[in-house]
């Protein structure tokens, strides 16, 4: 076995490299560090160029695939056969992903082609005794676990924001590599591209977000969200309860069956901090909460908790917020 | 229209009852056992289009104990047809890659126009096993849907799905795999006939035998991860109460904010 870990790069929309790509493989690049482990990064896609240059500024060498089949079609399981194609070729030892939507679709399909066991939605990853150890946050929240591989080879995703991403001090070499072997899966067509309409500012990179939950009392409520939001340069995000209600899109939605953000600061307002809506952002920095309830959960994981009226207080703060930076 | 919908009992997340066993094995005696939430919003939609499609079947599909009856009870109360059980005593502590080829394995027992799985679940959250599963199943996969719209008459299905930006419109031929998310609508409650009507709804039960899986090759035994630590996370530092009127408690917080280099 040839051994070395490798960096799935993952494409966003627009051809680049998604930002939790460079966080996989800063956290790759310590365990190559540890372990001794040789170092590549792989990028797959249609343009896989751009993307592959900047993952050369995390990792040693990287292997740009082009591969036409993915402009048209869902990444996931095309990708997945290609990476299988690869690893059979040059036989690493492990290979790293994001736990976002398509490094899961692509591990699933990945270990399914490969028999390799997942540490999955890992928080961290440490080596130790000659393998990856990853960390896992369960139960929302109130155990971490640890689990390795029983077996030589394997994958790992790693969470959104779990780690800061830092470029290498040199950069890498990019090789193209022409795919080989021919894709069996069924391949599914993109036949059409929506743009979310009134798409509001993405909360996952987000460095603070302001929230709102059923307190909020509606969507006119949310209004005030945002303005808290745009004076803080924040991002709005939500619980469960206001985006079932439908005063705000699930694209915001913070939590369990939403996204999990760790922001500097996370302002929250009216929201009780249920254990469905903590798993989503007890790892923020700072906690700010407002709510009537002095016994709601949140009072207990809130770096500050405001007992009071959430109207009342959230323009207070508003006011004292815009005259601050006018 | 058959649509069979992947269902998975785990602890309930609201119970806050939840540890591990033995082995860092889920305990499953600690806590209620639901329904697994995402997996509620595909039996949703399930039953949704089969009612709008005027006849079929929605069929739930579980790898669990010998005691998950009592959970997929549940979700025949909501309204799907009727339940098969993959239980066998050798499963315990399967991973996610025998957990994929069992699931695989049993889907390919039943006919069917479309199968539905939640993106993820809430005791594991690898969201790994729909995307394994279609490709052992050599399904065409369409994951992450916010809409699903089957057209029988050209046998093809319809999904939008999640991007960061807003959606990619994806089309496949059926019979396909599909992942859903909390986008789908709100689960509904079941209503006390759909209570009753559950209690006598048949839930069939596979072995491994039928299934012709080699036992060593699931369970503790054919495992290909192992949990071998688990902690108390460090607590948070202590909460600051404020008790102040509105402007006062806002002067504070901006106090905060501003010391933390916040703003």
């Amino acid at each position: 076995m040839a051994g070395g870990i490798w960096v799935h790069g993952e494409l966003a929309g627009d051809g680049s490299l998604a930002k939790l790509s460079t966080e996989v493989a800063t956290l790759a690049r310590s365990l190559a560090e540890a372990s001794g482990e040789p170092l590549t990064g792989v990028v797959i896609g249609s343009d896989p160029k751009a993307a592959a240059a900047t993952l050369a500024d995390y990792v040693p060498r990287v292997l740009a695939v082009a591969e036409p089949e993915t402009a048209e079609h869902a990444a996931g399981t095309i990708v997945a056969q290609r990476l299988a194609a690869l690893i059979a070729e040059h036989e690493p030892r492990i290979v790293m992903t994001g736990a976002g939507a398509e490094g899961r679709d692509l591990a699933g399909a990945l270990s399914a082609l490969t028999g390799w066991g997942v540490l999955a939605n890992a928080t961290a990853v440490r080596w130790d005794d000659g393998g990856p150890v990853a960390t896992h946050n369960v139960f929302g929240g109130k155990l971490v676990t640890e689990s390795a591989l029983t077996g030589d080879q394997g994958i790992v995703t790693l969470r959104p924001n779990a780690i800061t991403a830092e470029a290498a001090p040199a950069k890498g070499k990019v090789e193209a590599v022409t795919p080989s072997g021919s894709l069996e899966q069924p391949a599914v067509p993109i036949v059409d591209r929506l743009e979310a309409s009134g798409a509001a500012a993405s909360i996952d990179d987000a460095r603070i977000i302001v929230a709102g939950g059923r307190g909020v009392g509606g969507p006119d409520g949310f209004t005030l969200v945002q303005e808290l939001a745009d004076v803080l340069g924040g991002a709005v995000g939500a619980t469960r309860a206001a985006v079932d209600s439908g005063w705000i899109p699930y694209s915001q939605q913070i939590g369990q069956t939403g996204k999990i953000v760790k922001p500097a600061l996370y302002l929250a307002l009216g929201i009780s901090g249920a254990i469905q809506h903590k798993v989503g952002m007890q790892t923020a920095e700072s906690i700010v909460a407002v709510n009537r309830d002095p016994d709601a959960p949140i009072a207990d994981f809130a770096d500050v908790f405001v007992v009071g009226d959430l109207f009342e207080v959230g323009r207070a703060l508003l006011e004292q917020l815009r005259s601050r930076s006018g | 229209m058959r649509i069979v919908v992947l269902t998975k009992p785990v602890p309930d997340p609201a119970s806050g009852a939840e540890r591990l066993g033995p082995g860092g094995r889920l305990d499953r005696a600690a806590s209620p056992a639901v329904v697994n939430g995402n997996d509620e919003y595909v039996l949703e939609k399930a039953l949704k289009l089969v009612a709008e499609a005027g006849e079929g079947e929605v069929i739930l599909l579980s790898m669990a104990p010998a005691s998950a009856p009592e959970t997929m009870r549940k979700a025949l109360a909501m309204g799907a047809t009727r339940g098969v059980l993959v239980t066998d005593p050798a499963l315990e502590g399967s991973c996610t890659v025998a957990t994929t080829r069992v699931l695989a394995a049993a889907l390919k027992t039943l006919e069917f126009d479309l199968a539905f799985a939640g993106v993820d679940t809430s005791d594991g959250v690898a969201g790994v096993v729909p995307a394994g599963v279609a490709v052992l199943a050599g399904l065409p996969y369409l994951s992450y849907a916010a809409t699903i719209e089957p057209n029988m008459g050209a046998r093809t299905v319809r999904v939008n799905r999640i991007t960061p930006t807003g959606f990619d419109v994806l089309e496949a031929p059926m019979p396909a795999l599909i992942s859903g998310t909390q986008a789908l609508g709100e689960p509904r409650y079941p209503s006390l006939k759909g209570i009753m009507a559950a209690r006598s709804k048949e839930i069939s039960t596979i072995s491994l035998a039928d299934l012709g899986v080699d036992p060593a090759t699931v369970g503790t035994a054919g495992a290909t991860t192992r949990v071998v630590g688990s902690r108390k996370p460090p607590d948070r530092a202590a909460t600051r109460v404020i008790r102040d009127p509105a402007e006062e408690a806002a002067r504070q917080v901006v106090a905060f904010l501003a010391k933390r280099r916040i703003i």
